[in-house]
Parts: structure tokens; C-alpha cells; sequence
């Protein structure tokens, strides 16, 4: 379906990221948001509540960010596409009703424009050190799907994509932004509404009484219905069965669990997404994503210029990871290089998928700035000997 | 008589059951399934349309409300039914939203939430049952409890001052007020019938028996001790002022409705100041 033109500012602008955030939420129909503020997120709250009268939907500044994402997860079962925006110490709070929304099967999104960690560390300053805590952050066995955006105009068009992705897969959906590309302005282009292609979740239409709430269809994701329907139905976090009834034991969790996590392996194939660069010929493949990404650009330029044969391979979707992408590479490549603003995170992820066949060389930084490209080209230099 | 040919009785409050759930979690004694009934009972006099009416619980003993209620019906967090049913209201504000949930979840847990739903006078129902503990871990000391009970993880009676659940939401700004018991079946039907009526934040909390855990660590007998208890020490003072109403250790249960006032919900607010600032260009929601 096509986008609502109510929502969409068509033209050129020039925004940063944190409101083409929230320029992509109302042009992918997003019509409620809950949210708390939180340094360098913020910017994307404001926006909303200051858009959101003219297009008609609800903004509400909740009391926490355990409140905001459980007042989501209540939008979205109500019918609304759903979202907040936060940070660090915010996203902490949300874990574990992150759980519940992948146990409910409700299609959220959430963006977390990362700053430098742990506990309240710097608020005002970069960081890519919540990338494992979104995939793994909540107790118990799920998937989730994260983007990853280099850019303001990004921002934009992966938050709609974290819509669509969110309401196919009835997961919760993230937009792994950081400070810098949140706080960066530059041109964004919002093009007209019927450009926009928009998916909504698979409503179930067949007769009331055959309805269950946890039944998979062949792609492993069940038929959704609201409140208010008549379908008085029964959803909890509670380990549950096709009917959505709690049942507490061993055989119940082995199959409704396993459904989370296989409903996104199964589908990855559709899901990842990443942008390759000179990868063909390539003895160095620099792995990274949002604003490092970026930062990479001019190490891999002066790399090149040095005669080294440097590739690039930018995560544009990070979780679902592309395995068999970077298993494949790490048997015609001598080694990759991973910088990423943490201690080490994704560096894991693609250590593990090259399963020793190349090595991977780490670029870390805590975090406050983005890396200096001379620190990429050392690593480059050293990884391609 | 074959088989087949028995008359069967029917619950009368089956159609407001999930009966394929039924027989339920809870303890002989428990109040909770009182509250139940009384709230199907509510529902039936109330005549409103049941596919419009939802029911978000939290976790524990009342947390489980939410799995044996035939509506559409959310067992959400520890603590966060409140938001959640926020979120519910907000996104569709034809559905009637009740929160059924324990006092550990709504005013321990959950205490944030519940202050700023009645500060926003958000239309929500909440129905509060309260046993004074946490009964579904096993009987530890709450925010409810009152001085000198004795609890495991208060074992030699606790000595924290507890909340007076009325007095908090109605300092809050909670439209609507009552406290009632498990033994009062009909005053509590008629609270909730009442509650549905209003527009707002309505609060209602049941003093309700749990006999494995609260009566039994406190040799209080069992669930007709406890009601026979509040039959000679409930007395009914409609409009109490809250500041006067709490509960001490086996003393003196003040029930009644305490507040019943009228002011614009959060919505009706928003509608209404944006219209105001921002005039037709403002689209209104929710009408």
C-alpha cells in the first residue's frame, strides 16, 4: 500500500537525523508515540509532538521508558503503528518489555540514537556500544531486526523500512542510529507519498471463531487482530500455546519459542541488507556500519592509493547478521578489518561467520568521537601484510 | 436419566468466562475469584458492548484476571498494565479499558505509573486487588502491608509505613474513588458499574483474604475467619476524607466511596488546548 500523504512532508530539506527519524515514522503512517526524553535522541520526540497535530495521531511524553515501550506495545494491539526514540540508559529500561513485544509477537519500532557507555557515561557524545544489547539485551531465547543508518536521508528511509520490516515479522524493529548521524544535517529528499511503498501486518479475515492468535502461517508469523474487534482474545508473556493460553511446561516452550527465533533465520535471506564496495578483488574487506562507516571511507581511499586491494562491506541491516555473506568472503580474502565506536561487539559476529578461515582486525573506540581514519588505515595496512 | 439427558446447569457468568481455562490458579479462601464474579456481574448490568471492553493485568495472583476473562484481554509486565492500557486507550479511544491487577503490581512495581495515569486522568478503570502481599512468590512484605504483619521476607513483622491506596490516587487527582472488601460482592459490582459510567481515572481498590500466605504466616484463620473480620471491622463512610482511611493490622477497614469528581480526561484536554492554539488546522483525535 501506498503511504498516507497526510504524513509525508514532501521535498528537499535539510534535517538531521533525529528528525528524518521522525519524518520517516509519519510518512510510514506511524500514528502514536510514547516516548521519554534522553540525550542525543531527543531532537526526534519533539519533532513528532510538534508534527503529529497536523496529521492526527497521539504524542505522549510517558513518566519512563519502561512506560513508553509498554504503552506501544498497547498501540500497536489497539492497531496503531507504534514508536519511541531513546538512548543508552533508556534502552536499558526497555529490555525487558522488549521481551514481552517479541513474546506478544507486536510490531514496534524503536530507534536508539547511541551515546557512549556504560551507565550514564556520555550522554552528549557518540557511541556503537548498544549493538549486541539490541540483539541479545532481554532475558530468554528471540529475534529481532536492526538498521543501521550512515546518514540523515538514511534515517529516513530506513525508518520506514523498520516499519515494514516490524509489521511483516510482528518483531519489534530498531534503528541502530548513534549521536552523530543523529545530530548531523544534510540534505534530505522526502519524496511524494505515492513513492512510498508501505506494509502492514496480515490482518486475519477468516471466520471469528476458527481465530487463534498464535497459529503460524507458512512464514512462520501468525494472522494479527486489534482490540475491539469481537475476537475476544487472549494474549500474554507467558510461554503460551496457538490460542494464546499460558501453558507452563517444557513441550509448550520448545515449540513457541523456537517460532521466534526461526520466523527471522528463516526469512533472514530477506531481511539482511548491505552495500559492497571494489569487494571482487578485494585482500582487505572493511566491515562496518553507521557513522564508522563513513569514517571508513577515507582510510579505504588512502588505503587503495597505497596499492592495497581494500573492499568494503557496510551493514546496512546488522542483526539479522549476513553470515554466509561474510563466511563466503572469508575464503577469498586474506583478513577483514571491523572498526566500530565500542570495545569490541560486531568484531564477535564476524569472527564467529569466518570460522577461521580469515582473520578479523579489530578498530576500537570507546566512544566521544568517531575514529580517526589514520587509526582504520594502520589496520588496514597491518591486516592486508 | 441418560447421560445426554441431564439438565445442565449453566454458570450464569459463563459468557464472560474463558471456560476452556477453567478451574483456575487460585487458592480456597482467595478473594480474587470474588472480584472476578463480581466484575462479570458488573459487565452484565452495565450492558455495554463486551467487544469493546478490554482487560490489561500485571503479573502475580491478579496478574492472572486478565488469562480467564472472555474479552480481549492482555497479560502484560510486572507493573506496567497501567502503561500498557495507556497505550490501549490512547491508540483506539472507543475501548473501555480496565486494569486488574495486585497491589504488589499497580502500587509497588508499578507505583509510578499508577500516580501518573491519575495525574494525566487518563479514562482508565483500575481495579486494585489488594491482599496486603506478595502472595505468587510466596508471601513477601508490600507497599500495602501493614505495620506488624508478619511476611517471609518480614519476619519479624514489618515495620515499614504502607501506602493508603485511596489517599494516593486521590491526591493524584483520580476522578473516581472506592475501597471496598471481598465480602462486600455487591458494592463492589455496583463501584465498577459506576466506574464504567465515569469519565477519567476511576480507582477501586478490594481488600481481599489470602489465606495460604498472609492469613496462615499471621495465624489469622482461614477465608471465613478473614471475611467474618471484615463484616465486624468494615464501616461504610461515603466521601471519608482519604487522608483519614488508612488500614492498620486488624484494625478498623473505612470502605465507601471516597471521591467522585468531574474534570477533562487527558484526551478531551489535548483535543480541546490544541483546537485552541492551533484552530483548524489541528486535527482532532479520537472523536
Amino acid at each position: 500500500m501506498k503511504a498516507d500523504p497526510k504524513g509525508v512532508l514532501t521535498g528537499a530539506h535539510y534535517l538531521d537525523g533525529d528528525f528524518s527519524i521522525a519524518e520517516g515514522a509519519l510518512a510510514a503512517g506511524c500514528r502514536f508515540f510514547a516516548g521519554y526524553p534522553i540525550t542525543p535522541s531527543t531532537e526526534t520526540a519533539e519533532r513528532f509532538a510538534e508534527r503529529i497535530p497536523y496529521v492526527g495521531g497521539v504524542f505522549i511524553q510517558m513518566e519512563d521508558e519502561i512506560a513508553s515501550i509498554a504503552a506501544m506495545i498497547g498501540a500497536s494491539w489497539a492497531g496503531k503503528k507504534a514508536m519511541t526514540v531513546t538512548s543508552g540508559p533508556g534502552f536499558s529500561l526497555m529490555m525487558e518489555n522488549i521481551g514481552l513485544a517479541c513474546m506478544m509477537e507486536t510490531p514496534i519500532v524503536i530507534a536508539n540514537v547511541q551515546r557512549g557507555g556504560p551507565s550514564t557515561g556520555l550522554p552528549t557524545l557518540t557511541g556503537q556500544q548498544d549493538m549486541m544489547q539490541v540483539r541479545w539485551g532481554s532475558h530468554g531465547d528471540y529475534e529481532i531486526i536492526a538498521l543501521s543508518p550512515d546518514s540523515p536521508q538514511e534515517c529516513f528511509n530506513l525508518t520506514i523500512e523498520a516499519f515494514n520490516l516490524s509489521e511483516i515479522y510482528r518483531v519489534p524493529a530498531f534503528i541502530m542510529t548513534d549521536e552523530c548521524v543523529g545530530h548531523m544535517h544534510e540534505k534530505v529528499v522526502i519524496p511524494p507519498a505515492e513513492e512510498i511503498e508501505l506494509v502492514e501486518r496480515k490482518w486475519y479475515e477468516g471466520p471469528k471463531d476458527k481465530y487463534l492468535p498464535y497459529k503460524p502461517d507458512k512464514d512462520l508469523v501468525p494472522f494479527m487482530i486489534k482490540a475491539g474487534d469481537g475476537y475476544r482474545f487472549h494474549t500474554t508473556g507467558l510461554t503460551h500455546d496457538e490460542r494464546g493460553y499460558p501453558v507452563i511446561n517444557a513441550e509448550c516452550q520448545n515449540i513457541c519459542v523456537p517460532r521466534l527465533v526461526d520466523k527471522i533465520k528463516k526469512n533472514a535471506d530477506k531481511i539482511i541488507k548491505y552495500e559492497e564496495d571494489q569487494i571482487d578483488n578485494a585482500e582487505v574487506v572493511v566491515v562496518s556500519y553507521g557513522i564508522t562507516s563513513r569514517v571508513s571511507i577515507k582510510a579505504v581511499q588512502e588505503a587503495r592509493k597505497k596499492g592495497i586491494k581494500v573492499g568494503t562491506l557496510r551493514l546496512v541491516v546488522v542483526w539479522p547478521f549476513p553470515e554466509k555473506r561474510i563466511h563466503d568472503l572469508a575464503r577469498k580474502i586474506k583478513a577483514f578489518v571491523v572498526p566500530e565506536i565500542n570495545y569490541g561487539q560486531i568484531i564477535y559476529e564476524v569472527e564467529r561467520c569466518a570460522a577461521g578461515q580469515a582473520p578479523a582486525f579489530h578498530v576500537p573506540h570507546c566512544g566521544g568521537w568517531v575514529h580517526d581514519p589514520d587509526d582504520i588505515l594502520k589496520v588496514i595496512k597491518e591486516a592486508a601484510k | 436419566m441418560k447421560e445426554h439427558e441431564r439438565f445442565e446447569e449453566k454458570n450464569p457468568m459463563e459468557g464472560f468466562l474463558r471456560m476452556d481455562r477453567i478451574p483456575h490458579i487460585w487458592c480456597p479462601g482467595c478473594g480474587i475469584g470474588t472480584v472476578v464474579s463480581s466484575f462479570a456481574s458488573a459487565l452484565r448490568k452495565s450492558e455495554i458492548d463486551l467487544n469493546k471492553v478490554c482487560v490489561v493485568s500485571g503479573i502475580g495472583c491478579t496478574g492472572r484476571v486478565a488469562g480467564y476473562i472472555k474479552l480481549d484481554s492482555f497479560h502484560s509486565t510486572h507493573g506496567r498494565a497501567i502503561p500498557f492500557a495507556t497505550g490501549l486507550k490512547l491508540a483506539n479511544p472507543e475501548l473501555k479499558v480496565v486494569v486488574f491487577s495486585g497491589d504488589g503490581d499497580i502500587v509497588g512495581i508499578g507505583g509510578n505509573h499508577f500516580i501518573h495515569a491519575a495525574r494525566r486522568n487518563m479514562d482508565i478503570l483500575v481495579i486494585c486487588v489488594n491482599n496486603f502481599n506478595y502472595a505468587m512468590t510466596g508471601g513477601q512484605v508490600a507497599a500495602t502491608t501493614p505495620i506488624l504483619a508478619n511476611l517471609s521476607t518480614a519476619p519479624f513483622g514489618n515495620y515499614e509505613y504502607p501506602f493508603s491506596l485511596p489517599y494516593l490516587a486521590d491526591a493524584c487527582g483520580a476522578t473516581y474513588v472506592a475501597r471496598w472488601t471481598a465480602l462486600h460482592l455487591r458494592r463492589v459490582t455496583m463501584a465498577i458499574q459506576e466506574a464504567f459510567q465515569k469519565k477519567g481515572f476511576s480507582f477501586i481498590e478490594v481488600i481481599t483474604p489470602c489465606v495460604t500466605l498472609y492469613a496462615r504466616r499471621n495465624r489469622l484463620g482461614d477465608g471465613l475467619n478473614i471475611l467474618k473480620y471484615y463484616y465486624e471491622n468494615s464501616e461504610i463512610q461515603h466521601g471519608a476524607d482519604t487522608r483519614t482511611v488508612d488500614i492498620s493490622y486488624q484494625g478498623k477497614i473505612i470502605v465507601g466511596k471516597f471521591v467522585d469528581r468531574e474534570k477533562p480526561t487527558f484526551l478531551s484536554c489535548m483535543n480541546e488546548h490544541l483546537s485552541k492554539v492551533l484552530g483548524d488546522k489541528y486535527q482532532r483525535y479520537g472523536e
